[in-house]
């Protein structure tokens, strides 16, 4: 179960070719536009750089109350086509609290090629060494690590009432 | 709603298998609850303990024993709370697929 609750892992394949998708995720400004935020430097591993929550180019709801929102990036690896990953605080949306003295987690992605595309697989990993209180809002705003525990639930909720 | 509690409880693989048992099998007490397992009883008074204080078991007295059920009530709350929790990722993923994609 340690597992379980340590990592979140999403895999995907995406209709377009690899060379296009690693573009999409390693380089600052490309990653900028889908996801929604604005660097003040590039990729390139061991940099600590700053992102600002803005409109993402492909949705058309601004990011609302958390637009300029800064969060911490620290870029980790980069492999060529293969390989991305940075640091970052999870859920760090609490403009009360000073999360950079706290344990980051890890967020990589890798890209392989398959068919009908590129497959991508997201893994956050190290919520562990989250402080619990900070667990549970970056659970909420996260995914996976909780499917075991849900299936049970929802095994039980399923039943009807005693 | 803190489902801190809830989660904290959870985060315990003996815990989930006590949850999983009640869920199945349940009401319990607890020399059935001991049963087939390990765990001492009084191992499995302290969880039942620690999952009572996150309001996700509760018990009463029937004769001698104390018998434990699952709090439904407690558990609904913590599921819709999980409800949320693929949707931050998911949404990125949706970003990223509707923008390398559409290119």
């Amino acid at each position: 179960m340690t597992t379980a609750t340590d990592q979140i892992q999403k895999i995907i394949v995406l209709n377009a070719p690899h060379e296009r998708v690693w573009r999409a995720i390693s380089d600052a400004t490309q990653f900028g536009k889908w996801f929604g935020i604005r660097f003040d430097g590039a990729f390139v591993p061991g940099a600590a750089i700053a992102g600002k929550l803005t409109r993402s180019v492909v949705d058309p709801d601004p990011p609302g109350k958390y637009e300029g929102f800064a969060f911490d990036f620290k870029i980790e690896h980069i492999e060529p086509m293969r390989l991305f990953s940075y640091r970052w605080h999870p859920c760090a949306l609490d403009p009360n609290v000073d999360y950079s003295s706290e344990p980051m987690t890890l967020v990589t992605f890798e890209l392989e090629d398959a068919a009908g595309g590129t497959k991508l697989t997201i893994t956050e990993s190290g919520f562990d060494s989250i402080p619990l209180e900070r667990r549970v809002a970056a659970f909420q705003a996260n995914s996976g690590g909780w499917t075991d525990q849900v299936e049970f639930i929802e095994k039980y909720l399923a039943l009807p009432p005693a | 709603m803190n489902a801190a509690p809830v989660f904290a409880a959870l985060g315990d693989e003996t815990r989930l298998q006590i949850v999983a048992r009640l869920c199945k099998h349940g009401p319990l007490s607890i020399s059935r609850l001991t049963d087939g397992t390990s765990i001492s009883r009084q191992g499995i008074t302290k969880h039942l303990d620690a999952l009572a204080g996150a309001g996700l078991v509760r018990s009463k007295r029937e004769g001698r024993e104390r018998i434990w059920n699952i709090e439904t009530k407690r558990l609904a709350e913590a599921r819709r709370y999980l409800d949320h929790v693929s949707a931050q990722w998911d949404a990125a993923i949706d970003r990223l697929r509707a923008f390398v994609e559409d290119d």
